[in-house]
């Protein structure tokens, strides 16, 4: 037993090599390799450049460059300021917490799944699914009027698409404006009440109520409001695909 | 007679060599440190690193090829800068004379335009892999808002060289871009609310970004000047804590 241990102890001194030559080496290879291959790249692809710039001829579909694509195509689902400012400010910041609201001490400096599992699919659903999916849909998916194409379908500019997308509170009856609004924004908050109660349910069930105690009000409350918020985009396209709802809630001064 | 070994050791053992190099070549555990510590751009490096580190199979290379990508388009951007004039008169025109007349000068663009695109992949990646290894945990928190900061600066910078070609790629996907920035609430002249702080077409967030109601020679000389000095200047300052903290904190690794 202790013959185990001592030499454990003495692996763990090993651990640590010599960043000359060992680690260089390896950089300067990568950087040799990668250098050569954006080389052969450079010389065979070139860099797009159409005519000149011309203010009074605006192309059909405007895209934005490709790594926005994503935003842009949240667009369909949301109106500018939420899509494109709102929305954006809520990812970056939610970047920034991560640290902060992931309080598991597993899973520091190695894989693994099964020590973090929630915490990766939360990652993988924003990451992988809502943004790089979007960007994809955006880039090949979308065409003039920003209609769906296929990619290999003609892009035919007079593609006609019925509007039929109706605002929800319209859709269930009301007619009166003011009962619209309030009713959109009582639908808003239940869905957030709703979510946030459910959120609670779950990581109780999954997590157990000492993490919950562990965790504390704030951790939990900013979690649960963006990971709430982000699942808001999904909700919204299902709801405009399948029933073809607009927005949930229409006011004089902003539309959700 | 030429005594090569006499010249040689003349050169080494000379008072100009030696205030340059401060480490003698022989393979010793101390002149692997000093490779390091003794040279600014090595010392980037710790002097040893954990053995896992240096795998690639753990980091992917994503950091550093990113930092790679930085450096490629730096240099590349200083080549196309003695030929590029952010002028609408003349901005369209240097791209042509750029990629027809200059020595190497489609080459150079090429590189400069897949770089950034590399970069842009390849910074999401490292962020997914620090995501995966949980890198970010305690000590690290800070410098994953470094990251997240730099990500962000990694976009803006790819966004504002998107208008330099001053073609119509180029305006209409700034264009598109930068139509979120008048919906933002209070500030942009179309967002929510905008009536209450008085935003209009010539003075509110776009406006502001724009240097004018519209994308014009003000939008393009504002550009340039942000991508060619303004970002890469914060993004530098921002790698260097960012390379420091990794350093500092130690590179992560399974619990010893």
């Amino acid at each position: 037993m202790a013959e185990a241990e001592e030499r454990s102890r003495t692996i763990v001194v090993d651990d640590k090599i010599h960043t000359w030559p060992h680690l260089v080496r390896g950089e300067f290879l990568v950087t040799i390799f990668v250098m050569v291959a954006m080389t052969l790249w450079s010389l065979l692809v070139d860099a797009p450049l159409e005519e000149p710039a011309n203010p009074a001829r605006t192309p059909n579909p405007s895209k934005a460059p490709w790594y926005f694509l994503g935003l842009q195509e949240m667009l369909v689902y949301f109106d500018p300021w939420y899509a494109g400012v709102v929305l954006p400010t809520f990812i970056i910041i939610g970047l920034m917490v991560i640290p902060f609201i992931d309080i598991n001490v597993k899973g520091n400096g190695y894989y693994t799944f099964k020590e973090r599992k929630w915490e990766l699919l939360t990652f993988f659903i924003g990451f992988h699914v809502l943004w790089v999916v979007t960007i994809i849909i955006g880039t090949f998916f979308r065409g003039p009027g920003w209609n769906l194409f296929w990619p290999w379908q003609r892009w035919d500019p007079h593609k006609v698409v019925a509007l039929t997308n109706v605002d929800l509170p319209y859709l269930v009856g009301l007619r009166d404006y003011w009962v619209q609004a309030g009713f959109g924004l009582f639908l808003v908050l239940l869905y957030f009440v709703v979510s946030t109660w459910l959120f609670y349910k779950w990581v109780i069930w999954i997590k157990g109520k000492e993490f919950m105690v562990r965790w504390g009000a704030v951790r939990f409350a900013i979690t649960s409001f963006l990971f709430i918020t982000m699942m808001a985009l999904p909700v919204k396209m299902f709801l405009r695909l399948v029933f073809n709802i607009k927005y949930i809630m229409v006011t004089p001064w902003l539309n959700i | 007679m030429i005594n090569l070994e006499q010249i040689k050791k003349d050169i080494v053992e000379s008072q100009v060599w030696k205030s340059i190099f401060r480490h003698g070549y022989e393979d010793t555990p101390r002149n692997r440190v000093l490779m390091v510590t003794g040279n600014v751009w090595m010392h980037l490096h710790p002097a040893k690193v954990r053995r896992h580190a240096v795998r690639m199979r753990f980091t992917w290379c994503m950091g550093g090829l990113t930092f790679l990508m930085f450096l490629l388009t730096v240099i590349t951007g200083i080549y196309l800068m003695f030929y590029y004039r952010p002028v609408p008169q003349y901005a369209y025109a240097d791209m042509k004379y750029l990629e027809f007349d200059m020595p190497f000068g489609m080459l150079m663009r090429n590189m400069h335009r897949w770089a950034a695109h590399a970069m842009v992949i390849f910074v999401w990646l490292h962020m997914f892999r620090v995501f995966l290894t949980g890198s970010y945990k305690p000590p690290r928190e800070f410098n994953w808002i470094v990251g997240v900061l730099l990500l962000v600066l990694t976009l803006l910078l790819s966004f504002t060289g998107y208008l330099l070609p001053w073609d119509q790629l180029a305006i209409w996907a700034v264009t598109v871009g930068s139509n979120m920035a008048r919906a933002t609430p209070l500030l942009g002249h179309e967002g929510p609310f905008a009536e209450f702080v008085g935003a209009n077409p010539i003075y509110d967030a776009r406006a502001f970004l724009f240097g004018g109601g519209d994308i014009g020679p003000h939008t393009l000389l504002r550009f340039y000047i942000l991508h060619c000095i303004f970002i890469p200047l914060v993004a530098s300052l921002l790698m260097a804590v960012h390379f420091w903290r990794i350093r500092r904190d130690g590179f992560s690794g399974p619990p010893l």
